[in-house]
């Protein structure tokens, strides 16, 4: 075995732990450490949760790597944290601070327009954010160890991130039916590369970990979201821009544990207070959507 | 043959894929009636922290807590060590561990190690595993990594740091299964049961 494929081995092994979990962002020590009581297999070290990042507009970049410091010491589960989109420094600086995931994000200004880092370059793993399978297998193409779709972060509306799992599972499905002759047109057309889309074929699903973002805000999103094929779920501004953080945290845990059982969903969602305040994704100026970012 | 993967959160789909490869049966456990019937029990890597509250949350603390002091083969990896290990909900191992002790996810590895399973290298895979720290006279280390204990048993159960569930061919599987059959056909697990492998290639 070559190093590079140990590599791979340990960083999609990495992803593999967290799978029927739940990923929070946070953006101070005090949150991360609410996070993990509450359950969380990881954080999401951020400056600005992506519902401020929205609200405030402007250049949105990866973080003071103090507030990442602060929240790496405050915790013992992996910390992840995101760079723009083909911004290689920042991702070599986080791999310099021993960030345990790095998320090359949409959520962020792109800092290239055409070109996504060269993921092989790097010891630490990364996440990327698809919103059907040719993005998806660009990615892993590229060297992600894991991906998770896009949805529409900082709305608290999970309609994107449903509409993207839909897709990646169909035509994830659609490629497993087809005849051997039909799949070198298929990855032109959705224009994946054919070694990514031959590995699927050959064990039958995706080869990295596969979780759900953007747009997350409840119990019921998040086993939703698991219902539809995700393996574990990304929640962002949904905890903590909620009435009762800790309260919400922890349910949400529950609920993609537990995603197959109603009753035990319905218990964990009475009395939450406040879901954050939603935005329709239909009324959003195209240029305000995030998920159009690096395709 | 069927055997138990606690499946509240961690790589579960890894072990059910292990257990397929022996010919074995799998069977997600996430509540107490779930355990009905196993003949074995997988705690899968994960985050511990985390399972250690869902654990508690689905009620599984005290069933599965009994049926480990009544004999049942229990293999917890990574994270399934911290919760058997002392100070961990089940408390059944002599051992003592510390979190994630190796560092942040460039120091993961994967190495290939001697055991006392097999005469040829075994590959270890540890993502951000924990380190055992210390281990009493009831405790049979079966692998040692770098001067760092990786693998022992004590009695019905057996833990690695590291994750034999994902290389296609492992002796801790094979030793984890090999206990199962003798608590089922009612032999007494003695140190040092499980075959040792010779010339196998990995």
């Amino acid at each position: 075995m070559s190093d590079i494929s140990e590599r791979i081995i340990v960083n999609r092994g990495l992803a593999q732990m967290l799978k029927g979990g739940v990923i929070m962002d946070v953006t101070t020590a005090d949150q991360a450490r609410i996070a993990e009581d509450s359950g969380a297999v990881a954080v999401m070290a951020l400056e600005r949760v992506p519902a401020d990042i929205r609200a405030q507009g402007g250049v949105a970049r990866m973080s003071d790597p103090a507030v990442i410091r602060a929240i790496q010491e405050a915790v013992t589960i992996p910390v992840m944290a995101k760079v723009r989109i083909g911004h290689l420094v920042e991702a070599q600086v986080l791999q310099a601070l021993k960030i345990d995931y790095i998320d090359e994000s949409e959520v962020l200004t792109p800092a290239d327009e055409s070109n996504h880092i060269d993921k092989h370059a790097f010891e630490v793993p990364f996440v990327c954010g698809c919103r059907d399978l040719g993005e998806a297998a660009r990615r892993i193409g590229e060297g992600a160890s894991m991906i998770r779709t896009k949805g529409e972060a900082g709305t608290g509306n999970v309609v994107e991130a449903v509409r993207h799992m839909r897709t990646l599972m169909g035509q994830i499905r659609m490629l497993l039916s087809m005849r051997e002759d039909e799949v070198p047109g298929f990855a032109r057309e959705i224009a994946a590369p054919f070694e990514v889309l031959a590995d699927i074929r050959k064990s039958g699903a995706l080869p990295v970990v596969n979780f759900a973002a953007g747009g997350v805000a409840t119990p019921a999103d998040a086993a939703l979201m698991m219902q539809l094929g995700a393996d574990g779920v990304f929640v962002g501004s949904g905890i903590f821009k909620s009435g009762d953080p800790a309260r919400r945290a922890k349910a949400i845990v529950e609920a993609v544990a537990h995603c197959d059982d109603p009753a035990w969903i319905a218990r964990v969602s009475e009395g939450l207070g406040e879901a954050m305040s939603g935005l329709d994704v239909r009324t959003m100026p195209e240029g305000e959507r995030l998920a159009g970012r690096g395709r | 043959m069927v055997i138990g993967i606690l499946a509240l959160q961690g790589n579960v789909r890894e072990h059910m894929t292990n257990l397929n490869r022996h010919d074995v049966q799998g069977r997600p456990v996430r509540l107490p009636a779930d355990l009905a019937g196993i003949e074995g029990l997988i705690l899968p890597g994960g985050e511990s922290t985390a399972m250690r509250n869902l654990v508690s949350s689905s009620g599984l603390e005290k069933p599965v807590g009994d049926l480990i002091r009544q004999g049942l083969p229990v293999w917890g990896t990574c994270a399934g060590v911290v919760l058997l290990a002392r100070g961990g909900i089940w408390s059944s191992v002599d051992i003592t561990v510390e979190r994630n002790a190796y560092g942040s996810q460039v120091f993961s590895r994967l190495v290939h190690g001697s055991s006392a399973l097999s005469e040829t290298p075994t590959p270890m895979v540890f993502i951000r595993s924990p380190r055992i720290t210390s281990a009493g006279r009831e405790v049979e280390v079966l692998a040692e990594v770098g001067g760092d204990v990786v693998a022992v048993r004590q009695g019905n159960i057996l833990l690695t740091t590291f994750h034999p569930e994902l290389v296609d061919h492992s002796p801790f599987t094979a030793c984890f299964i090999e206990m199962v059959s003798s608590a089922r056909s009612d032999e007494t697990p003695v140190p040092g049961h499980c075959p040792k492998e010779t010339g196998r290639a990995v």
